[in-house]
């Protein structure tokens, strides 16, 4: 494992003092970091956290301002909102990207679905990482195919390959170890053994590989989102380290006592997201990070103070370009009439139109990889940077 | 051999003695399931008892006169209260009569396929209610019925605390039951779309929005609570009154429209489809022949759904036999207990192994969704996934490297179908614990 040396320390502190006066106000230092990124590919970091089980978008950014608001939500929900805009607030637990957006830093992106319309858990997030328009239509992963297309390597903070990142021969999984692997020897020589079974070897290769480059130290214990959140940001923030990381957390199927469970899971979110922002350092203006979830939920509570598989919901977009500090989204209102089905928030914006522009800044790909890459996806989103 | 090699390691947990089933392969398999092996049951708790102990573990969370939470390494549930002892200990004999049995059972191939129902039917401590549930829904409802019809077999899984409350039926309410007109308080689909698109017909099966909603009108009234005492009941008045219409068929109001449904349910034809590719994926591959799917999916069909025949269809067709098919990942769990199968060793510290099961992605008791754990190779083979394995048959070396003689335990295991680079690789080890370690690391021992 390769350890920081010492001067290498003293320019990441040079790089860091260059961000403080950043971030007093004096921004041409994180804009000519930002512009610096742009013309070198090998500096842009990507993270994308999915939200396994369907972030409620209405908790998590409450349209306080719409007219039905109160005779859906206003008695249950989010009465100390963070105030966004005249329409949205932010859940109080959100409180770190609630400051994001104040400084221009966090973009919502509202009212937004995958092309999926039915209410399946696990065919809304085959879709959302597969990239197709129908499930299980493609069997390998967005990202990963524009991994390939690329010269990046990624790395998700789980034990299994997320389908995103199926099919990238540049791709690892990372969790923390209970004890460090006691000799060299003895991998070495499981590799040899493995020389016949080409997914085993090459799986064991890449993980290899990995600990070669990453930065240490590497954290031994705890899983929780905020230990693997500032390990992402220090395996980005390696010389030669990956620069896309991806991050998931589950439990947000909140069929009851939602107002509870999302008291408790959003600002573990926030946290996290906060840590791996500490972690990144200086490299924050040159990351981007996409917060997704595979759809959104019911509109109204259901009968045990939660909420039912719903269509449309919220995403984030925060980072050093990202031109923040506004919701975006074609609001289609709550009113009965207006809601799809009469019970969800109607998607107004395909996700593949947030992740476009995010993949193309990533990666810098032709017209001709970036439709291989999100098969029918159109009209990228705009207005999604400052720099 | 081949067939041996098969029956032992493709539909079992690993044999340590390859030997003794070479005889007769199939029928070693067959007979399994005439006389699975008894599960012994001795100091197990009731799912009432469980629920009551849930019950205590989560009002000593809420009591506030609980010391104040101090230490950063203490969870959701605050600091370990006596409440919470008895549960850890409750859920930690429950796991370890499990193992036991898995590592010991003369039956391997029966007990797999217990579990992959109780996958099927998945519950999960992932949420308060359920803490102490995971595992008397298991030997309550899955493993007595995993020989008898799938009708029979879903109405226990389904009717039992742990599923009422895990998908949440337990708190769901008829919008004009008496309850629900005297309380604000309603519907929650969350076990009747997992009914219809997890447990019995697939995703794909053609219902609509308006099929879940009648579902979880005719599921109220299922519950289990305070008013139960912790016991799985039909309570009147929290039951929608009226008809309910699902996929065409129209059931009466009352507890006899469940049976009437799961009736309905097992025996269209999406769910025999649904069942005989998720078994043919489970037992022999991730991309199981398609003859092989149809001829369970009849046998299914054909017997209504009779569990045995299924079985009996599935271990005796050629199709399950093939020998070039590509093999699977075993979960992590799997690969613990074949590895206490072939070293003939009991899974003495229940709680340091469930630690490293855990460690290589699969935390017990807490599968990440309702649709249980992952089956397919690549959900589990991943770069990561081998490091931990690897840490993990390391630390087994440690542990048992001095009284196992590696090579002798593959030759016993894997006989003529040992690769000569794992045999040679373990023969060169420098010690008998890099011996185990490499032998449990082993393409042979990880997959399938």
């Amino acid at each position: 494992m390769t350890r920081p040396t010492f001067s290498r320390r003293a320019h990441l502190q040079q790089l860091a003092l260059g961000a403080g006066l950043a971030a007093t106000g004096l921004l041409p230092a994180r804009l000519a970091l930002a512009a610096q990124a742009e013309n070198n590919p090998s500096e842009q970091r990507l993270v994308v956290v999915l939200l396994r089980g369907a972030l409620d978008g209405l908790s998590a950014v409450p349209a306080l301002g719409d007219p039905a608001w109160a005779a859906l939500r206003g008695g249950a929900e989010t009465p100390t909102a963070l105030p966004l805009d005249s329409t949205f607030g932010m859940h109080p637990g959100l409180a770190h990207l609630h400051r994001w957006y104040l400084n221009k830093e966090l973009a919502v992106v509202h009212a937004v679905a995958s092309p999926y319309r039915e209410r399946s858990h696990f065919d809304a997030q085959q879709l959302l990482e597969s990239g197709g328009e129908r499930p299980f239509v493609l069997s390998t992963g967005w990202l990963a195919r524009a991994l390939q297309a690329s010269q990046h390597s990624a790395v998700a903070m789980t034990p299994a390959m997320p389908l995103a990142l199926r099919g990238a021969d540049r791709a690892n999984t990372w969790t923390p170890s209970r004890r460090p692997n006691k000799s060299q020897d003895t991998l070495d020589r499981i590799a040899a053994m493995y020389a016949d079974d080409v997914p085993l070897a090459s799986a064991l290769a890449q993980a290899m590989e990995q600990q070669d480059k990453s930065m240490g130290p590497e954290a031994s214990t705890g899983a929780g989102l905020t230990v693997l959140a500032k390990q992402a940001g220090a395996f980005l923030s390696a010389p030669r380290g990956p620069r896309v990381a991806w991050l998931e957390v589950g439990g947000w199927d909140t069929h009851s006592q939602q107002s509870a469970r999302l008291g408790r899971m959003l600002p573990a979110l926030d946290e996290a997201l906060a840590g791996l922002r500490e972690s990144l350092s200086v490299h924050w203006a040159t990351t981007t990070v996409l917060v997704m979830t595979e759809f959104g939920r019911s509109a109204s509570m259901n009968g045990s103070q939660g909420t039912d598989h719903g269509t449309a919901g919220a995403a984030f977009v925060a980072g050093g370009q990202v031109a923040g500090g506004q919701v975006l989204t074609d609001w289609p209102g709550l009113g009965r009439h207006q809601l799809l089905d009469g019970r969800d928030l109607r998607p107004t914006r395909d996700i593949r139109a947030l992740i476009m522009p995010i993949v193309q800044r990533q990666f810098q790909l032709s017209t001709g990889v970036m439709s291989a890459v999100l098969p029918g996806a159109s009209q990228p989103l705009g207005n999604l940077w400052r720099v | 051999m081949q067939a041996a090699h098969l029956a032992s390691h493709r539909f079992g947990y690993s044999q340590p003695q390859l030997q003794t089933l070479a005889n007769d392969p199939r029928s070693w398999v067959l007979t399994q399931f005439e006389r699975p092996a008894e599960f012994d049951t001795e100091g197990l708790i009731g799912s009432a008892k469980a629920w009551q102990i849930t019950r205590d573990v989560l009002q000593a969370a809420l009591n506030p006169s609980t010391p104040p939470n101090t230490n950063p390494s203490q969870d959701a549930l605050g600091p370990m209260t006596p409440a919470r002892q008895v549960l850890r200990q409750t859920n930690l004999h429950g796991l370890g009569k499990r193992w036991q049995h898995m590592a010991q059972t003369t039956t391997p191939v029966a007990e797999r396929w217990v579990q992959f129902w109780a996958n099927h039917f998945c519950v999960a401590a992932t949420k308060g209610a359920t803490l102490a549930l995971v595992w008397p829904h298991e030997y309550e409802a899955i493993r007595p019925h995993a020989w008898g019809t799938y009708k029979a077999l879903l109405r226990a899984a389904i009717v039992h605390p742990a599923m009422l409350l895990y998908l949440d039926n337990a708190q769901s309410i008829g919008p004009q039951s008496m309850a629900g007109r005297r309380r604000d308080r309603g519907l929650n689909e969350n076990l009747a779309r997992e009914l219809l698109e997890l447990h019995t017909l697939g995703v794909k099966a053609g219902y609509t929005q308006d099929d879940v909603t009648q579902t979880a009108k005719l599921l109220t009234g299922w519950t289990v609570g305070p008013n139960t005492a912790g016991v799985a009941r039909f309570m009147e008045n929290l039951h929608q009154p009226g008809k309910k219409t699902i996929l065409g068929n129209t059931y009466p109001e009352g507890p006899q429209a469940l049976d009437l449904l799961l009736t309905d349910l097992a025996r269209h034809p999406a769910c025999a489809d649904f069942m005989a590719s998720k078994l043919c994926r489970h037992f022999v591959t991730d991309a199981p022949p398609v003859a092989l799917v149809q001829a369970v999916a009849a046998q299914f069909r054909r017997t209504d759904g009779d569990l045995k025949a299924v079985a009996v269809a599935l271990f005796s067709h050629d199709l399950a036999w093939q020998e070039d098919l590509p093999p699977k990942f075993k979960r992590p769990e799997e690969c613990m207990i074949s590895a206490h199968r072939l070293m003939q060793k009991k899974v003495i510290n229940v709680e340091n192994s469930a630690n490293w099961v855990q460690t290589m992605g699969q935390a017990m008791a807490r599968a990440p969704s309702p649709q249980g754990w992952p089956d397919l190779s690549a959900d589990w083979l991943s770069p990561d996934a081998v490091i931990k394995r690897i840490q993990w048959a390391e630390r087994y070396g440690e542990l048992y490297g001095k009284d196992v003689d590696a090579r002798d335990l593959m030759q016993q295991a894997f006989g003529p179908n040992l690769s000569t680079s794992t045999a040679q690789t373990i023969a060169r080890a420098e010690s008998g614990a890099q011996a185990l370690a490499f032998a449990l690391a082993s393409p042979e021992l990880m997959r399938r």
